[in-house]
Parts: C-alpha cells; structure tokens; sequence
C-alpha cells in the first residue's frame, strides 16, 4: 500500500518536473521571440523618422485649419500661447537632467530646464491677462 | 509608468494643445482653450518626470520653480504696450533652450537613445543639427528684435554692402558644416554650427526695419515652432513634433497675414532694407510747400460734437503714447451725445499681430466695436469723421493711387472718403516707409499736431465745456 503511494509520489513528481521543464522553455522561446521583435522594430521594422514625418506632416495640417480659424483680435494672445507651448522642448531638457551621464550635458539641460519654464510661465501668465481684458467688457 | 502609458499621455497632451488653438477661435471659448493649454504642458511636464529611470528630481523642480518664478513676475509686470518685445524676448529663450538641449543630447546620446559618444545615429545628427541651427537663428534674432521693438537697437534698417551675399555665404556654411559633422562627429563642428548661426541671426534681423517687426516676430514665432519639432524628431517624441508643427504653422499663417497687409511678398520683408535710401529719396520734400489744415483739440471737439457717426483709426503711435485709455475716455463722451463709434483695424497697425485689439481692449473697449480692414473699409464712405491717432501709412491714399510709391497695392483704410479725416501726429514728418502722405493735404482733413494722449485729453476737456 504504502509502496503504491510513494510509487505515485515518484510518478507525480516526475510529471511536475517535466512540466516545470517545459514552462521554463516556453518562457526563454517568449523572451527570445520579444527580444527579436524589439530588434525588428529598431533594426528592421519602420524606422521613427517615417512614424515622426507622418505625424509632422498631419500636425501642420491640423495646425494649418486650427490657425486660420483664429479670429484677427486675438492674433497677440495666440503667439503668446503658441510661444508657452513650443516650451514644451522642457521634455527634453527633463531628459537631459534626469538621464545623461555628465555634469555638462545634466547642466545644460538645467538651463534649458530654467528657459523653458519662465517661458511656460511667462507665456500662459500673459495670454492670460490679455484675455481676462477681453472678456471683462462682455458684461457692460 | 511604462512605456506605453507615457506615450498615450503624451498624445493627450498634444490634444490639449491642439484645443488650445481651436479656443482662440472667439473670446468666449478662449479661456477654455488656455485651461487646455495648462493642462497638456503639466501633464507633459509630468509624465516625463516619471518615465522610468528618471532621476535629479530636486534638481528638475528647483530648475521649474527658478523659470517659472521669474517668468511669473515678469508677465505679471510688464505693461500691455511693452507686449511686442516680451514675446520677442520669449521667443529668444524658446531658441536658446533648443541649442542646449541639443548639446546636452550630444553630450550624452545615450540618454536619448540615439548612439554612442562619437557614434551618434547620421538621421538623429541631421535632425539634432537642424534643431540647434534654427535655435540659434532663433535665440539672437529674436534678442534683436526685442532690441528694435525696445529702443536699445535702433528701429531704422542696418545696410550694409555685401549683406545678403554674405548671409547666403553663412547659410551655405552652416549646410555644409551639417554634413561634415555627420561624417566626422567633431564636437567641435557642432559648436561651429552653433556660432554660426546665432550670428546668422543677427544678421538676418538687423536690416528690418521696426515697422516689419509684426512680420519678423510671427516668423521667430514659426521659427522656435520648427526648432522643438526638430528636437522632436531627435528625441523621438511625437509630443515636441506636433505641438512644433502647430507652433510653426501658427506663426507661418501670421506671418503670411502680416505679408498680405502690407502687399510685400515674405522675401521682400526677410531682405530688409524697407525705408532706407531708396525709397526715401525718391519721394522727400517733394510736396512740402502745399497748404495743410491745421487744427486745435477745441476744433475737433467741434467736429466730433457734430458728427453721427465716428470712425477710430489707431497705429503705433497710439500704442508709444499710451493713449488707449484717454481714447476711450473721449469716445464714451462722444457715444453719450449719440455718435456711434467704431474702431478700424488693419492687419499691420502696431508692432505685432493683433497689437492694436490688446490695447483697445485693455482699455475697456466693447470688442464688437473693434471692426477689421475688409469689415469696415466700405462703411467710410457714410461716416462724418474719421479719427486717425497715431497711424500713417496704413490710410495713404498713394498706395491706390501712385504705382510708383513703395507702398502701391498695399491694402488701406479709406480715411479719406469720409466727411473729414482728423489727423493726430506729432509732426508733418513722413511715416516710416519715408513716404509723404498726400492725405495730410487734403481739403477734408485736419491735422492735430502733438502728443496722441495729451490731444484726447484736451478734446475731452474740450468736450466737457461745451
């Protein structure tokens, strides 16, 4: 009796190791599959250049037909606003703070970190004032 | 935060952007556009701070409180006649903060996913150089635009001999350089590039005259546009390429309106020289001698008493008096005693797109009665009095008439088709085209000669005792 369960113990265990057998090669077949398509998309698959054209491209558009709608009279708050936005180079800058590994490129990116941000401020402050004026004379 | 979230909060930032601009489309929806505006810079701002590996995260919020103090207490201070060369001087920044994080981005490429030191990708060095390039030309030809639109750089063309082909000869440099720096990866090719262009832009702004600032601001606009959506490109961010796109396109628009305002073609304006010797000397001291109508503010106070209907005509001058306020004063007088009173404004009055409409607003004018060109030009034909204060060549008439004038098809208010015209100049000088204005002899006009602010106030008073 006692001879049959550990005979079924042993076949159990013998399954099990199998099994984890297999699992660990299902794991390194994924893995290497996914290293191979992180290789396919930077070596052989689109380039970003093409990803960033196409996108470019669109955006001029979308900004084309969005700029011509904007009415005459608030001509100076939109160059206010588009100069807060451009500062959205401060993403870069960001990078070169947090991820570089030298102290001329980390301050670098500080200053532009510091450029970029009186520029955001700056920009939406003033747009914002010019705007309050446009607005106050609704009610008289 | 992974990957992929980033890159979706990226795309809800560019949105934001986008609507941003759409909000621009009428007063009413343009603070709702701004509130976009905020919100896509922040959670840009955000999502990058906590992208994996991201660290110095002391040094990024000091670096954000440092800015963002300074351009706080600046915007909050400056006056609203000052705002031409504010958002020049923005634009400097925009430009200088796209060289450094170029050179940072070359300094460390690895950070950026772009290469080794001294095995830079040739795509991203393209892009990385056209970036810095378009910075620099940015950063030294808005400082001097802001220094035209300031005083500290005289307002009048700087020619000198040689100055275009040299210009090209630099712009070629600069190409060529590109190519080199991309076979050799010298760093010192880069800085090259850098030095070269930021005196590029020097040169290329130093030969416009104050008066085509509007156009000049809105390129730098476009410019610093195009400078992020090459970083972009560079850092493979979809994020910088479209909300540089749209910056870019914005200001290519306003430049291309500002053109058009002033029948020149965009090439016309970028090679400069407008006013200078050739155009000044065909035209000077020729009609001097003519008799002109010399007028006192109790004089047109008499006019303006009298009239139905008034039709305000500001420029510049209105704008370096600061006599918004007064204006507006006097023409709330004159809408008491029943006059309807309208503003005209053409494309390039003042120093920037949309200059005048700030200042009109700011001092209270209701902005349905701030009218454009093509709205109003018809209307002067039934209007008793047209008050032009501190414009000039925006109401020549020699712009229709005279094809050999500098000006000719330049689109203009027809001041002169009203009953009177009241003329507020400091002087019988010419406007800065060099051009007389035939207008000024006219029988139906009179000139007030003197200061814009101080001869609304005497007509106020004027109005006040009669």
């Amino acid at each position: 009796m006692s001879s049959n369960v550990s005979e079924r113990a042993d076949k159990v265990q013998g399954t099990m190791q199998a099994l984890n057998a297999q699992v660990a090669d299902l794991i390194n077949q994924l893995s290497a599959s996914e290293a191979a398509l992180a290789a396919a998309q930077h070596a052989g698959g689109t380039p970003f250049f093409v990803i960033g054209l196409t996108v470019f491209v669109l955006a001029c558009f979308v900004g084309y037909y969005v700029v011509w709608r904007v009415t005459p009279a608030l001509h100076s708050p939109l160059m206010a606003v588009t100069n807060a936005i451009s500062s959205v180079i401060i993403v870069g800058a960001l990078i070169a703070v947090g991820l570089s590994d030298n102290m001329l490129s980390k301050g670098m990116g500080f200053l532009a970190v510091v450029l970029a941000s009186v520029n955001i401020f700056g920009g939406f402050i003033v747009t914002q004032r010019m705007l309050a004026m446009f607005s106050k004379k609704k009610k008289k | 935060m992974s990957m992929t979230v980033s890159l979706l909060a990226y795309l809800v930032s560019s949105v934001c952007c986008i609507m941003a601009l759409r909000g621009l489309s009428g007063p009413q929806t343009a603070k709702g556009g701004l509130i976009f505006g905020i919100v896509g810079m922040a959670l840009a701002i955000v999502t990058t701070m906590f992208m994996p590996q991201m660290q110095g995260f002391g040094l990024i919020v000091a670096g954000i409180a440092i800015g963002g103090a300074i351009g706080a207490v600046v915007a909050k201070k400056i006056a609203m006649t000052d705002l031409p060369q504010l958002v020049a001087a923005f634009h400097s920044l925009v430009g200088l903060a796209a060289v450094m994080i170029a050179a940072a981005a070359f300094g460390s490429p690895a950070a950026y996913g772009i290469g080794e030191h001294g095995n830079i990708h040739v795509g991203s060095l393209i892009e990385m150089s056209l970036g810095v390039a378009i910075g620099a030309i940015t950063f030294t030809g808005s400082i001097i635009a802001c220094g035209k639109l300031q005083g500290f750089i005289t307002g009048k063309p700087i020619v000198f001999k040689g100055q275009h082909p040299l210009n090209a000869l630099l712009g070629i440099g600069v190409v060529v350089m590109i190519v080199l720096l991309c076979m050799t990866q010298s760093p010192l090719l880069f800085w090259a590039i850098v030095v070269v262009a930021l005196l590029l832009g020097v040169l290329m702004i130093i030969p416009i005259g104050g008066a085509d600032m509007p156009v000049i601001v809105s390129m730098l606009n476009s410019y610093s546009g195009w400078a992020a959506a090459g970083i972009g490109f560079t850092l493979q961010n979809n994020l910088l390429i479209i909300v540089g796109a749209l910056v870019g396109a914005s200001g290519a628009i306003l430049s291309y309106i500002m053109c058009k305002g002033m029948n020149r073609s965009f090439f016309n304006v970028i090679l400069g020289g407008f006013g200078g010797e050739a155009a000044a000397g065909g035209a000077a001291a020729v009609k001097s001698d003519k008799p002109v109508k010399i007028g006192s503010a109790d004089d047109a106070a008499f006019i303006l008493k009298n009239a139905a209907s008034v039709v305000i005509v500001p420029g510049y001058g209105m704008a370096v008096a600061q006599a918004q306020h007064a204006l507006r004063e006097m023409c709330d007088m004159l809408k008491k005693n029943g006059t309807k009173v309208r503003y005209a404004i053409h494309p390039v009055a003042g120093r920037m797109p949309g200059h005048m409409n700030v200042l009109l607003a700011e001092a209270n004018v209701p902005y349905d009665e701030v009218l454009e060109l093509e709205d109003i030009n018809r209307d002067f034909a039934q209007t008793d009095v047209a008050f032009v204060i501190g414009a000039n060549d925006i109401t020549n008439p020699a712009a229709k008439k005279d094809p050999a004038s500098p000006i000719y098809g330049m689109p203009i208010l027809d001041v002169e088709s009203a009953g009177t015209v009241l003329f507020i100049k400091r002087s019988l000088g010419s406007g800065y085209a060099g051009i007389d204005n035939e207008l000024f002899f006219y029988d139906n006009t009179m000139m007030l000669l003197g200061d814009a602010k101080a001869m609304c106030e005497g007509v106020i008073k004027a109005l006040e005792h009669s």
